[in-house]
């Protein structure tokens, strides 16, 4: 067995994929295996006595949004009762930030890996403040998601539909070069795409009133692009998914409770141990004491070659990693250690345009005891708080481990 | 009452200085009466069982743990110190915080794309490993480390020859290369002096009398103290000689080893020969047979070496020419020495400086035994005094027949280079033995091109008239020599002895060019190149996969 041209294989399917945001569709429609009693939830498979705060009150909102419960309290039964059923997103093709529930009324982005033939699906993105994401489920949180589903969505759908798909890896290769690095700071992608949207909406939209609020809601959200460029991550890792001989990880997830890895040549299997803390800054009166343990689909950035393995090109926020420009520079330098390739179409300025490290490989990790880093936004450990910081953190190391372990039986290496 | 309290970190590895560092921090902390920050192994369990700092429940550490123990007065003392553990480790790294330091040999290639040398100074069960990645990086290798097999030496050596590059080491403490010091090494100033070592402080005595003396280095080159052992056949300090012959820079070679495998010794030897400058040769524990031998110099001691090493430094300050007598160009073929002696000791003495020069001498009566003393084959002496020729015929010093046969026989042979007679005067010998050999000397010298050498020994007194058996063997064309001494070094400056072919030769542009090296291990080494001002990277080096036993052998399997 030649694990290097597995490798090889894998990792070259992904940098090779091209993304393209095709259309925003309602998720019952397009999404595999979407069923109207069924939730999807970031990170690996959990049931609802395991899940987190922030997790459990996304669930409660999607019931609520959904109109299966009346209240807090019935959606909190239906939920234990087993008559909803849940599923990690990344089990139907969709990725979604923090608590990443999405329910088969939500609209979703449509991402077409135009080289090799594989879909993605996201949610979009709400904004800051109390959001579902976070496991916010007030009046107001579902009044914006009804907003969102009933107004822009159909306003986004049109604009996609009169386009060619819009290259989400064009713009994540510039937005590289104005200072994002795709997990934590989308600003500048946010504006490319609010730039490339612009002229579709105002031609769409007859009410002008309704046109400037939907291009102020995607102006004001500097994560409006996060989630089509998680499902472009995804379209791309998934491509490099199953490739026999593989040690290559192509999902990493959390979902307030667990991590899991899963890696190219062990089919569907997560490794998964449970989430740490994130290290990071917090927003004022709160502390390491309020924060959930990390939470989110986003990861799947990281494991495209993107976010925290891209810091050295995202200067701005070196505060979240408690550090100085050479600091971020060292975080990339890095990841490389632990990659199998650079990236042909990411590259990092200061680093003389040097490709991004991207193929996270099993054996590097464990050999060398280094983890992927992970920039990440930091969920209040209640539900609805919100975001309370942001900073680091790093997946926990056994989950590498068992999954070098599970290699080794699987490929009989004993 | 005293109380002590540990701590073991499963798979945390730290270099002994920075422990040693934290080690001296934690008895400045109040009521810290003793510390140990050690890595578990053996040894320094040992250690810290012999200062009481090792209760039996830390005896279960393995070497790849890192062991912190802390007796103090009170209980909560030694918590507390132990707690400050990460404070004051986070403290030191501050201090080098900034530049990247990099996990693996791969990605310090990637930064440092023009270092040569990599130096390793890990625990020793996985330098060889580090070794190889780094030989297969297409780098030489600096090896601190100790406790590498004999086996994995031999074999890291091999690897390195074939593909042109030096190992150093294992347990090589010393070099220095374009003044620049790797490992430990003293501040000398650059010269015409290139050294190669087999023993580490021997060298470093050396290259700093040398450096007193007024004069400077070149390059000293370690070997690891067993390069001139049988197992290994000395294939660093060949490669190193071959390396300093091409150095136009060196202009004297400094040779110093502890005790060599004998045979190793005579290679060495003889590519020292071969080098044509002059080499000060200090074996300890081997005793020459000159002083001086061609352009190779012992001396007996560290001392001596350096004052020789100075002196001909002086001497050969002009140009290399000096050193450089050129070996004759006769036709190729003939190239091997015949000795024909009448006189056994003579013979004997001979044939030990000539081993020195050449190797492998055959001869009836030493060194490497004819099967037929007839036969003689490459160079060959004979002591045609001995039992096997003197049956039913008078000895050699009376009878000059067999010689003059065997002489002319032997002249007629394409291969033979040089034929080396000697005639012993005084009473009872035969009364003009010149006389007798100076026409079939001359004769076949005028069919022949070789040499002959005669060495001469009697007084003016004797009856044979010393001047005038002399003035006869020039007048033929012989060469005349007053002892064997005088004979060895004269068929040495004209007959190149057996070049030890290198298979890759290591480019001498690795030497020449800026020094620039990648460190693993010892901070204190990284440290020690930065200032100098050679450009380094340290990599953060861990035992792989955290020391796990079992995850390392998939690992490796992987590999496979």
């Amino acid at each position: 067995m030649n694990i290097d041209k597995a490798n090889e294989a894998a990792v070259d399917r992904i940098i090779s994929s091209r993304p393209m945001l095709t259309g925003v569709e309602i998720a019952r429609d397009v999404i595999p295996g979407m069923e109207d009693n069924l939730i999807l939830h970031a990170g690996p498979p959990i049931e609802w006595e395991r899940m987190s705060g922030p997790l459990r009150g996304g669930v409660i909102g999607a019931l609520l949004f959904e109109g299966l419960a009346k209240d807090e309290k019935q959606a909190q039964g239906m939920a234990q009762s087993g008559e909803i059923e849940f599923a990690p997103c990344h089990h139907h093709r969709t990725v979604g930030p923090m608590a990443g529930v999405t329910s088969a009324s939500m609209a979703v982005y449509v991402l077409d890996n135009v080289t090799h033939g594989n879909k993605a699906y996201s949610n979009l993105n709400e904004g800051y403040g109390k959001v579902l994401r976070y496991g916010a489920y007030a009046e107001d949180v579902l009044k914006k998601l009804h907003w969102m589903n009933d107004v822009m969505a159909p306003v986004l759908a049109e604009a996609f539909a009169q386009g060619d798909g819009m290259d989400i890896r064009a713009l994540l290769a510039e937005a590289l070069h104005m200072g994002d690095e795709g997990h934590n700071r989308n600003k500048a992608g946010s504006l490319i795409y609010l730039k490339l949207l612009a002229p579709s909406i105002v031609k769409i939209v007859k009410d002008s009133t309704v046109a400037e609020e939907v291009l102020q809601f995607l102006g004001d959200n500097a994560l409006s692009v996060l989630n089509p460029v998680m499902a472009a991550c995804k379209a791309m890792t998934d491509a490099g998914h199953g490739v026999e001989g593989s040690t290559i990880v192509t999902a990493m997830a959390r979902n307030g409770t667990d991590f899991g890895i899963r890696v190219s040549g062990l089919g569907e299997t997560w490794f998964t141990a449970p989430a740490q803390v994130p290290d990071g800054l917090y927003f004022p009166n709160f502390t390491s004491e309020d924060a959930n343990a990390d939470i989110g689909d986003s990861t799947i950035t990281e494991t495209a070659g993107i976010g925290a393995f891209a810091m050295a090109g995202a200067p701005a926020i070196v505060t979240f990693i408690s550090g100085t420009p050479e600091d971020a520079i060292n975080a990339t330098l890095e990841m490389y250690e632990i990659t199998f390739a650079e990236h042909k179409h990411f590259s990092i300025p200061p680093l003389d345009f040097r490709g991004t490290p991207t193929g996270i490989d099993l054996r590097k990790v464990v050999e060398f005891g280094v983890t992927p880093r992970v920039n990440t936004g930091i969920a209040h450990k209640e539900a609805g708080v919100g975001q309370v910081g942001a900073g680091l953190v790093r997946p926990p190391m056994e989950i590498f481990e068992a999954a070098l372990i599970a290699f080794a039986e699987r490929y009989e290496l004993d | 009452m005293a109380t002590s309290t540990f701590e073991i970190r499963l798979g945390s590895y730290f270099d002994s200085v920075i422990l040693m560092h934290l080690q001296r921090a934690l008895l400045d902390l109040p009521g810290v009466l003793d510390a140990g920050v050690v890595m578990a192994t053996p040894a320094n369990l040992i250690l810290m069982a012999e200062s009481d700092l090792l209760p039996t429940e830390a005896q279960k550490a393995n070497p790849e743990d890192l062991l912190i123990v802390v007796r103090a007065e009170e209980e909560d003392q030694a918590t507390s110190a132990i707690a400050a553990i990460d404070d004051l480790m986070a403290k030191r790294r501050s201090t080098s915080a900034g530049k990247f330091r990099p996990r693996s040999l791969e990605a310090a290639f990637d930064i440092l794309p023009e270092a040569r040398f990599v130096l390793i100074s890990v625990p020793g069960r996985y330098a060889a490993g580090l070794a190889e990645q780094a030989l297969r990086g297409n780098r030489h290798v600096f090896l601190y480390s100790d406790n590498v097999s004999m086996e994995e030496e031999a074999s890291l050596k091999a690897m390195a020859q074939e593909r042109g590059l030096l190992v150093m080491g294992p347990d090589c403490g010393t070099a220095i290369v374009q003044g620049i010091g790797l490992g430990f090494a003293n501040r000398v100033r650059s010269g015409g002096v290139g050294l190669i070592g087999a023993a580490g402080t021997g060298l470093q005595a050396v290259t700093s009398r040398i450096h007193q003396l007024g004069a400077g280095i070149s390059h000293a080159l370690g070997t690891g103290g067993r390069d001139l052992k049988k197992e290994i056949g000395g294939v660093t300090a060949l490669q190193s000689l071959d390396l300093l012959k091409r150095d136009s820079e060196t202009r004297v070679i400094v040779m110093v080893s502890k005790p060599p495998d004998p045979e190793v010794a005579t290679k060495l030897l003889s590519a020292a020969r071969n080098t044509r400058k002059p080499v000060v040769v200090n074996f300890i524990g081997y005793s020459p047979p000159a002083r001086k031998l061609g352009n190779l110099h012992f001396a007996s001691n560290f001392n001596e070496a350096a004052s020789l090493a100075v002196d001909l430094l002086g001497e050969n300050n002009q140009s290399t020419a000096a050193g450089a007598t050129s070996a004759r160009q006769t036709g190729n073929d003939r190239r091997y020495i015949r000795g024909l002696f009448s006189g056994g000791s003579l013979a004997s003495e001979a044939l030990l400086l000539l081993q020195v020069m050449f190797g492998k001498i055959y001869s009836n009566f030493g060194g490497e035994r004819l099967g037929e003393p007839t036969k003689a084959r490459e160079h060959t002496l004979l002591d045609l005094g001995e039992d096997q020729f003197t049956v039913g015929r008078l000895h050699p010093m009376i009878d000059n027949d067999l010689r003059l046969r065997m002489f002319r026989q032997e002249a007629a042979n394409p291969e033979v280079a040089f034929i080396l007679l000697d005639m012993v005067l005084g009473e009872g010998a035969h009364i003009d033995p010149a006389g007798e050999f100076a026409p079939v000397i001359a004769e076949v010298l005028r069919q022949h091109a070789f040499d002959v050498g005669v060495i001469l020994i009697g007084t003016d007194e004797d009856p044979q008239d010393y001047d005038h058996q002399r003035q006869q063997l020039l007048d033929a064309g012989a060469r005349v020599f007053g002892n064997v001494l005088e004979a060895a070094n004269a068929i040495g400056s004209l007959l190149g002895g057996p070049s030890e072919s290198i298979v890759t030769p290591v480019d001498l542009e690795d030497l020449a060019a800026p020094l620039a090296a990648i460190n693993v291990g010892l901070e204190a080494f990284y440290e020690s190149l930065e200032q100098q001002g050679a450009k380094v990277v340290q990599v953060n080096w861990r035992p792989p996969a955290g020391g796990n036993e079992k995850l390392m052998s998939i690992l490796q399997k992987m590999r496979d």
